[in-house]
Parts: C-alpha cells; sequence; structure tokens
C-alpha cells in the first residue's frame, strides 16, 4: 500500500488548472493549424488566423486562451494499491482548483445554486470523476469545460431498431442545432451505451481524449472519421460564417448497454479544447 | 480589408454596415452578460436609470478573467449573445445600438434591430488574449458583487469584429453558409 499525502493531490490540480487554462494541448493546436491550410474563403481564414494569434499568445504570455476558464473537471484514476492520508479528497481537490483559479487569475464561473445563483467566488465545486484502477498511482485529469459549448451539448435515449442510422443523424443534428453558438470550429465527444447517466460521462470523457488518437474498434474508429467529414460537409464553418471548418475533430467512446435502449449523448466542444493531466 | 470605424455608432454610421464587414472598431464600449442585464431592465421597467448612457451606445457581451498586475483587463472574448435575446429589445428601446458577442439571435431581436437601426458584430469566440490586446481602457462602472459580470466602460482600438447582423436584417450566418455551399458545388 502505498501512501500518498491529499495535499499532493491539492499542489497537482492548481498547477494543472493554469497550465490547462493557458496552454492548448499540442493535438488541438496541430488540428487547427492542418485546418487553416485546407480553408478558401477569405473571412474563414482570418477566423482560423487569428484563433492560431490568440493560443500563441496565451502560451507566451501565460494567459488564459479564453476568458470563459470554466468549471474545472476533474477526473481521478485512483490506483487500487493507494491510500489517500492527510485530510478529505474532496477537499483536497477543491482546495487545488480554489488555489489555481485565484493565483492564475482565471474567471470563478460557478454559481451555488442552478436556480438562485449567487457566485462562489473561487470556481468551486469541481465537477470531480473518480475511477479506481489497478496500480499504485493516482492520474489526475483537469479539462475545463466553458459553458458556451456545454450549453449546446444533448442526450437521447435511442430505441435498438434505431440503430448506427440514428446516431448519425443525431451527432449531425446536435452540430447542426449548436450552429454558430459554441464557437466553431468545435471538437464533439460522443458517448454511446451504459446508461442515461453513463452515456453522459463517456462523451465527456471523449473531449478528454487527444484528437489525433482513434478508438480502438475499427467499427467505431471508422465512424469517427466518417462523422467528422459529414460535419465538415455542414457547411457552418469557422464561427459559424461559413467554410469548410466546423469540427477539428470527433472522438467516440463507448460501453455495454441494456438489450432495450441505445443511449447517444453528444457534449459539444469549442475550439479551446483543454486538458492536462499528470500522474503522482 | 477591415474598414475603420469610431463610436458612438450613430444611425447614420449604423445604416453604412452590413453582414458580412469586416471592422476595426475604436471607442467607448460597455461590458454586460447576464447578471447585469437583469439588473438593467429590471431598473428600466421600474422606470429607475441605469448606470450607463445607453444613448447610441454599443455593448460587450463578455465577463473577463481578472487582470493581471500591469494587464488592463483579463481575456475578454465574447460570450454567447443568446442569453441576452430576452433583454437586448428592451436596452435598444432605450437607444443602445451596438452589441458584439457571438452566436445566433432569436426573430425579435431581429426585428428590433430593423426598428431601432441595430448592429451586431461578432467578435471571434475563444479569442479572448487576442481581443484584451485591444481594450485600451477598463473601469469598473457598477454590480461589482457580480463579479466577471460587473458593468465595466472599456476604450477599445482597432478591435477585429465581423458584422454578423446589419440593420436591414441581413445575417451573415445565413449568407456565409450558403455562399460557401454554393461556391464548393
Amino acid at each position: 500500500m502505498r501512501e500518498i499525502n491529499v495535499s499532493a493531490v491539492t499542489d497537482v490540480i492548481e498547477k494543472l488548472c493554469i497550465d490547462a487554462n493557458n496552454h492548448l494541448p499540442r493535438d488541438v493546436k496541430c488540428a487547427i493549424r492542418n485546418c487553416r491550410a485546407c480553408e478558401d474563403g477569405e473571412i474563414a481564414k482570418g477566423v482560423l488566423d487569428n484563433i492560431i494569434e490568440n493560443f500563441e499568445i496565451a502560451d507566451n504570455e501565460n494567459v488564459p486562451i479564453c476568458q470563459d476558464t470554466g468549471m474545472a473537471c476533474v477526473f481521478l484514476e485512483i490506483g487500487q494499491d493507494v491510500h489517500l492520508t492527510g485530510g478529505d479528497l474532496t477537499d483536497a481537490i477543491n482546495e487545488g482548483v480554489r488555489r489555481g483559479y485565484d493565483k492564475g487569475y482565471l474567471r470563478k464561473s460557478v454559481v451555488a445554486d442552478p436556480v438562485r445563483r449567487g457566485n462562489t467566488g473561487d470556481n468551486t465545486p469541481a465537477m470531480i470523476y473518480t475511477e479506481i484502477v489497478p496500480g499504485d498511482k493516482v492520474k489526475i485529469t483537469v479539462g475545463p469545460k466553458g459553458f458556451g459549448s456545454e450549453n449546446m451539448s444533448q442526450i437521447r435515449m435511442f430505441k435498438p431498431s434505431h440503430g448506427i442510422e440514428g446516431i448519425k443523424d443525431f451527432i449531425l443534428e446536435a452540430v447542426e442545432t449548436a450552429g454558430p453558438n459554441p464557437c466553431p470550429p468545435m471538437v464533439v465527444g460522443v458517448g454511446i451505451g451504459g446508461t442515461f447517466d453513463k452515456a453522459a460521462l463517456l462523451a465527456k470523457k471523449a473531449l478528454m481524449r487527444p484528437i489525433d488518437s482513434s478508438h480502438p474498434d475499427p467499427y467505431y474508429a471508422d465512424l469517427e472519421k466518417e462523422m467528422l467529414e459529414k460535419i465538415n460537409e455542414l457547411g457552418i464553418g469557422p464561427q459559424g460564417f461559413g467554410g469548410r471548418t466546423t469540427a477539428i475533430g470527433l472522438n467516440i467512446e463507448t460501453m455495454p448497454t441494456h438489450i432495450a435502449g441505445m443511449p447517444c449523448a453528444i457534449n459539444i466542444n469549442c475550439h479551446v479544447t483543454r486538458h492536462k493531466s499528470e500522474v503522482i | 480589408m477591415a474598414r475603420k470605424i469610431n463610436l458612438p455608432l450613430t444611425e447614420e454610421l449604423a445604416k453604412t454596415l452590413k453582414a458580412g464587414d469586416e471592422v476595426l472598431l475604436t471607442g467607448t464600449i460597455y461590458t454586460s452578460r447576464d447578471a447585469g442585464h437583469k439588473r438593467m431592465c429590471e431598473a428600466l421597467e421600474k422606470g429607475e436609470e441605469i448606470p450607463m448612457d445607453p444613448k447610441d451606445a454599443t455593448i460587450y457581451y463578455v465577463g473577463p478573467t481578472p487582470a493581471k498586475p500591469g494587464q488592463v483587463i483579463g481575456s475578454a472574448g465574447p460570450t454567447t449573445s443568446g442569453r441576452m435575446d430576452a433583454y437586448a429589445p428592451k436596452m435598444m428601446s432605450v437607444g443602445a445600438r451596438g452589441m458584439i458577442g457571438k452566436g445566433a439571435r432569436l426573430p425579435e431581436v431581429i426585428d428590433a434591430m430593423k426598428k431601432y437601426n441595430g448592429v451586431y458584430f461578432g467578435a471571434i469566440g475563444g479569442a479572448g488574449a487576442l481581443l484584451a490586446k485591444c481594450i485600451k481602457k477598463a473601469e469598473l462602472i457598477a454590480y461589482e458583487d457580480l463579479g466577471a459580470e460587473a458593468l465595466r466602460k472599456l476604450y477599445v482600438e482597432d478591435m477585429p469584429l465581423v458584422v454578423i447582423i446589419d440593420s436591414e436584417g441581413n445575417n451573415l450566418y445565413e449568407q456565409g453558409r450558403q455562399t460557401y455551399l454554393e461556391n464548393r458545388k
């Protein structure tokens, strides 16, 4: 049994909140640059040039890429041979978020009550997802999630008879409905299977995976490619001003489900798709 | 080639702006988003004053990150305008003319734009670090308790924007996509 003091979790989360908000992942930068090279229209090219200039400024000056520094989605893969000591894990995670958003001059975007509102002032609580895995390490991923795109996400409980065509239509419908709102070019996370809640979690996890990676099953890897191409035929384009680049990536995550169902969730993200991980 | 324009956004100036025009905007603008609009519209309903002069004003839908020491303002890109649709016609009815944001607007807002010669500009969503460079002065004027949603008065220079919806109701989201799809064939 390896002992890890929860203060180490706090320290890592503080750092990841700042890094994730200021530095766009390599795969996302690369996809945006590739799409710029394929775009013809003057407005579309101009938008992508500005997006590239923006993440370069953020990198060089250590400032947030986007003012919506998001809700802090924190994923922990905790090795089953780890004993977390020194305090409450949830408190430690929230303390990391609190410090990161304060020291990093990040925006505090969380309200204490969904209906009655009221900013909590420190961007807590974090959205926490824990998973027990083999081993004696803790992998922490912070994915700050902006709500311009989160608000465009959808979930649907399909009948199995709807089949793959139902899912394909739903993906295109969700992107079409989102239109210019989620700051395209977007990244699309698709979760298929599980239960109502698990499908949504799979879609969120899909957004944490590098967009130049593929689903391990060739059937879904092909579906990822096919749907990205179809989305980019819609013509919505960068910022919705028309053009080829409506999405820069589409990831699918799947799991077994019930004989009676085929849940499908679509979590939309913008071109500022952020995530940073570290292993303790 | 982007056209340079100076605020205030008078009726005459507004009428010369067309959907799809790229502009570099210079002048004084106000920031407000969900909670700030709600408060201002509630005040207007009660016949009270609001903490900004709405005549020919341009409102930027933004909630910036806090400024680091030495910065005028933190990252400051647009938020989704559709959430202000419930308030935009009221704001235009008291003289506000320009809106800066991103994303689709409801037909009621476009109708009000036609009635009051309003203009809806798009700033690049997600380009908060870049847009902050155009903001030369920032002053908190009201609703400090709302944090990022407080009302601010900004002075911007050459802020890169695109006219999304003009005072005749022409819409770049429709026209730009249609043009792309037609030319692709």
